[in-house]
């Protein structure tokens, strides 16, 4: 078995991985036009198994004699706890400046059992221009046994100085019938389950798992729509706005509130405080920045909820658009085909591109902190027009 | 307004105004308002000053309280001067020092006077239910926020009494609505004037010191434009940042109105009964109801999605957030139109 054969549907990218570990292994020599290289950068839409396949690379690279990857080094990859791996990754809204520059001084550290030391960056994108900057001279002269992957979704999110030190690797949308495959071996669900939870999270690897395991996932996918649907006023936009947003909020309320709760408990005991004791004023500052980093996750994770919401959306939309073109494609919601077929003869195919066009705004309202509950009001009245 | 304040416990000593302040051996000055707390103390200080000049003043924090300091404070001294001992943070007080205090009160000190300001909140209850109970022989100083005009206008009518001017109505009313929203503030013109004019105070003089001055909320701006009246609804925009508004609560003051608003727009039913379903309070149904005069559905459209585009602009997203939020009033009072 290999590290290799988890990973679905990008045997181009797998291809060129497995070679530079290889080529790694085999000789010590400089590297001028080997498959090797110092640092890496995968895009791919989100889902397509990026972070993946950074770890599965970097198993194949401290595992010398072996590019398929030992079976010690690929516990230790997974648990994360391999002494020459360096993982930055955030489930903030963006990465800290301090965090990367302590990121980059562990970098500069010889491996101790490997041959290499590799550094992972998951969410490459989720550093702002000042943070990127303190990257540029580890990524351009890395010492001679360090070696970086970044993980982003495209290119175009990274700065221009950091593209042109990196050797890209693009992974593609995998097909709908791979992933349905791959949920189905992996889950034991049905294939039709499968098939119609890999098509509704349009090959995003982990939605089709959460979609096709999860009922209440699917019901809230269902809900989202079914709200849309039934917009026909400027007074139905406001009030299904603040549903979707509750729905989100649901969504990632789910994800955090019990670990937040588990968190503070550990943090108490750590610190010696019996449960229900009172704080010692000279520790509230400790439990204050737990709060603190708890509540940025809370961000990060309702905006996961709108962004998921943002891209059902506009499967719907895209849909009804291919409907009133007359293009023969397979709808992404096939479910709800009549509804589509009523919802495309209602409008024009001009309002439609015009309801996508505002969920694009509204995607860049949000990014650019305005709140969110105004944002998708603004963005679901265009599609009452 | 010591009758409002009352807690559930009985209490057992006398809950007296901010100016009625005088001298005991224990003084509880409770409430928010600090400004009217200061003064409180300060004319303590004077009272117990002028009686013997001898007094000896000492501040503790009751935050950062460490055992054994009040008896310290408390304990008679060679000379038998009259001690006071300030005690500020009571709100925030540790555990030493409520049980201290608590044994202080049992027998006070001759000749001390105990000052303790809490600031609200329900640390320290048990000190404060032993002082309102009657232990020490206490007295409670009230001091609760202002929140009526018809309060404030009260206040500032006594500072030119206690002084034995005459203020026209018309003037005070124009003060008090100049500095709305500190009491200090409010206090300071008050003393401003006491100390420059020198006859009778009259609307002139407030005008010739604090002219056009108008204090605002970002809800009146929003009250004013979404009823129609642009170039009323600019001036006191003007107004609301010229005394510290931002523009980013202002777009929220809003958005929070129109959705509302269109929200109320596509119902029907009694008011009781929608303010259940969109968890609101039947007076802001029937406030929307009203504010929906003249309005129709695509205007409102119009305005939501500006308000998008203008909250976007004063986040950073475009140059000038005050000429963008001019804007949006010019669409909003116009109806969407």
């Amino acid at each position: 078995m290999s590290v290799w054969d988890e990973l679905t549907g990008q045997s181009e990218a797998i291809a060129i991985f497995r070679a530079a570990a290889a080529d790694s292994s085999l000789r010590d020599a400089p590297i001028g036009d080997s498959a090797m290289t110092h640092s890496w950068l995968i895009t791919g839409p989100p889902g397509s198994g990026r972070s993946n396949l950074a770890y599965a690379f970097a198993t194949a690279l401290l595992s010398p004699p072996d590019p398929e990857g030992e079976e010690a080094t690929r516990r230790q990859v997974a648990a994360r706890t391999h002494p020459d791996l360096g993982v930055l990754s955030t489930e903030g809204v963006i990465i800290k400046m301090a965090d990367v520059q302590k990121f980059v001084t562990t970098s500069y550290f010889s491996p101790s059992v490997s041959r290499y030391r590799v550094m992972v960056i998951e969410d490459a994108d989720r550093m702002v221009e000042r943070t990127s900057n303190v990257l540029l001279k580890a990524l351009e002269e890395p010492p001679p046994r360090t070696v970086w992957i970044l993980c982003a979704p495209s290119e175009a999110d990274l700065l221009p100085t950091i593209r042109s030190r990196v050797r890209s690797v693009r992974l593609r949308v995998p097909d709908v019938a791979e992933v349905a495959e791959l949920i189905s071996r992996r889950d034991g669900v049905d294939l039709a389950t499968a098939t119609r939870a890999a098509r509704e999270s349009q090959s995003h690897i982990g939605m089709a798992h959460r979609l096709a395991t999860n009922e209440e996932a699917r019901r809230r996918r269902q809900l989202t729509l079914d709200i849309a649907l039934g917009i026909h006023s400027v007074s139905d936009a406001v009030v299904a706005a603040s549903k979707l947003l509750a729905l989100a909020g649901e969504d990632a309320k789910a994800i955090t509130e019990e670990r937040d709760a588990e968190e503070r408990e550990g943090a108490l005991r750590s610190l010696g405080i019996e449960p229900g004791g009172t704080i010692p004023p000279a520790l509230r500052a400790q439990l204050r920045t737990l709060e603190e980093d708890q509540k940025r996750r809370a961000t990060r994770s309702l905006r996961d909820g709108i962004d998921r919401i943002m891209v059902d959306l506009q499967s719907l939309y895209r849909d009804i658009l291919l409907l009133q073109l007359g293009v023969p494609s397979e709808p992404i919601n096939l479910a709800i085909h009549s509804q589509l077929v009523s919802a495309a003869e209602a409008t024009t195919a001009a309002a439609t591109l015009g309801t996508m066009d505002a969920i694009a705004t509204a995607r860049k309202r949000i990014d650019g902190n305005v709140s969110p509950a105004l944002a998708l009001e603004a963005m679901l009245i265009s599609a009452a027009r | 307004m010591a009758g409002k304040a009352a807690p559930k416990a009985a209490v057992a000593i006398p809950q007296l105004g901010w100016s009625k302040v005088r001298p005991a051996t224990i003084v509880l000055v409770s409430g928010t308002e600090d400004f009217l707390a200061d003064r409180a103390i300060r004319i303590l200080r004077d009272t117990l000053r002028a009686e013997d000049p001898s007094l000896e003043i000492s501040d503790l924090e009751a935050d950062a309280y460490g055992p054994g300091e009040l008896i310290t404070l408390a304990s008679p001294s060679l000379f038998g001067e009259p001690r006071m001992i300030r005690v500020t943070g009571v709100e925030k007080c540790t555990d030493a020092f409520i049980t201290e205090t608590l044994a202080y009160l049992e027998s006070p000190a001759d000749d001390t006077y105990l000052v303790l300001r809490h600031a609200g909140g329900v640390r320290g209850k048990k000190l404060l239910d032993a002082i309102r109970g009657g232990l020490g022989n206490g007295i409670e100083i009230v001091c609760a926020e202002l929140k009526k005009d018809s309060d404030k206008l009260d206040f500032a009518a006594a500072e030119f009494a206690v002084e034995g001017r005459r203020i026209t109505g018309g003037a005070l009313r124009a003060l008090a609505s100049a500095f709305s929203d500190d009491l200090a503030e409010l206090a300071a013109a008050c003393q401003q004037l006491l100390a420059d004019a020198s006859e009778e105070i009259t609307e002139a003089t407030v005008e010739k010191y604090y002219s056009g001055r108008v204090e605002t909320n970002a809800f009146r701006v929003a009250d004013i434009a979404i009823a129609g009246r642009y170039g009323e609804a600019l001036v006191l925009l003007r107004h609301a940042l010229a005394s510290g508004a931002d523009p980013v609560p202002i777009v929220a003051a809003f958005a929070s109105k129109l959705r509302t608003m269109a929200k109320i727009a596509g119902a029907r039913g009694g008011s009781g009964q929608l303010a259940q379903q969109f968890g609101l309070a039947p007076w802001q149904v029937d406030r929307a109801r009203r504010d929906l005069q003249g309005w129709d559905d695509a205007g409102l459209g119009r305005c939501i999605e500006l308000l998008a585009e203008t909250d976007a602009a004063v986040k950073g997203g475009g140059r000038d957030p005050v000429f963008a939020i001019e804007r949006m009033i010019g669409v909003i009072s116009a109806r969407g139109a």
